[in-house]
């Protein structure tokens, strides 16, 4: 070791220093592991929650049944609203979800976007028809009105028609109570 | 490790079957593939497009995406447009129901200043430390 024999321009690094790049290293790669494991969720959620919903009125998605309008479901009681399609795939899976929350007498209204009658009428004889109404949302207008940025969303209204909680992707059957939850919330 | 094998080849499947998934039907948007008459106005519209977020394909701007929330949006868009909207007005319509995540033009917010303010303050930074050096060699 020669420290103090010539005096030199650059003062010496700590000797710990060597193992800072590999220590770097090691840093960086449990960061992407973890990520990795952890996707981030990649959802766009709504920023409308606690917001009044966006006024809109849709013709009926199907004859001789109601469309949908914001100032229908503004009647002082929490309503379900579901942004739903015939050509989505979880849209079926949650419907048996959907079926046991209107036999527990939840109002549930659909928009159903960009989707075609005749679709559609196959899509509720297959998976059942737990709505009220459905709005024809075909160039998605209310759906980016809404916030939504997929389907299905699920969305509860309050009786103001205050935005109170938004559900991204299907209602799973054990998301059944949470949703009842917020809908009590709602009602409050 | 196998877990990490695990969610790579998981995420690999995903890409593989998202398309065949994707039996939606294109949208019935007016303007979702349909420039506006007024050439100056259409110009406007594929602007603020260009600095738009795709909600579903993230990556994309909406005027680069084919899929038909994007082509909603497009047509939400040049409507407004056409109906003599402030470009500015309507992505602040986005971003009061998406958030900043939308667009693509970057604010100044109380989350995001540092992103600006770092890069000067490291160049107020460099200028001192540089200064100190010249005069030092000066005096040498």
């Amino acid at each position: 070791m020669s420290t103090d024999s010539t005096p030199e321009p650059m003062r010496k690094a700590p000797r710990w220093a060597i193992w800072l790049p590999l220590a770097l290293f090691f840093a960086f790669v449990v960061l992407v592991s973890v990520q990795l494991r952890n996707p981030a969720d990649t959802n766009v959620a709504s920023t409308l929650i606690g917001k009044p919903m966006p006024a809109f009125d849709l013709p009926p998605a199907l004859p001789g049944r109601p469309g949908l309008s914001s100032a229908a479901i503004t009647d002082g009681k929490p309503h379900l609203v579901n942004i739903f399609a015939s050509w989505c795939v979880p849209c079926g899976v949650e419907a048996p979800q959907l079926a046991a929350l209107a036999r527990s007498g939840v109002p549930i209204e659909g928009i159903s976007v960009r989707d075609r009658t005749e679709d559609l009428q196959v899509f509720l004889k297959t998976n059942g028809d737990p709505y009220q109404s459905i709005g024809a949302d075909d160039d998605g207008k209310v759906q980016l009105a809404l916030g939504s940025s997929g389907v299905p969303e699920t969305y509860v209204i309050d009786g103001k028609g205050v935005i109170r909680y938004q559900h991204i992707g299907e209602i799973r059957e054990d998301q059944v109570p949470m949703i009842l939850g917020k809908l009590q919330e709602a009602a409050q | 490790m196998r877990a990490l094998l695990a969610v790579c080849l998981a995420m690999l499947g995903l890409w593989a079957v998202a398309p065949a998934l994707a039996q939606e039907e294109q949208s019935t948007a007016p303007y979702a593939y349909r420039q506006l008459d007024d050439p100056a106005k259409e110009q406007k519209a594929e602007a603020l497009m260009e600095t738009l977020r795709c909600l579903q394909c993230q990556g994309q701007s909406i005027a680069d995406s084919d899929a038909p929330i994007a082509g909603s949006m497009r047509s939400l868009v040049r409507e407004r447009i056409a109906a003599g909207d402030d470009p500015e007005a309507i992505r602040a319509w986005l971003v009061e129901r998406y958030g900043d995540y939308v667009s693509y033009a970057p604010r100044v917010t109380a989350l995001t200043w540092p992103l600006f303010a770092v890069p000067l303050a490291l160049l107020a930074l460099a200028a001192l430390l540089l200064r100190g050096r010249f005069r030092r060699g000066g005096q040498a």
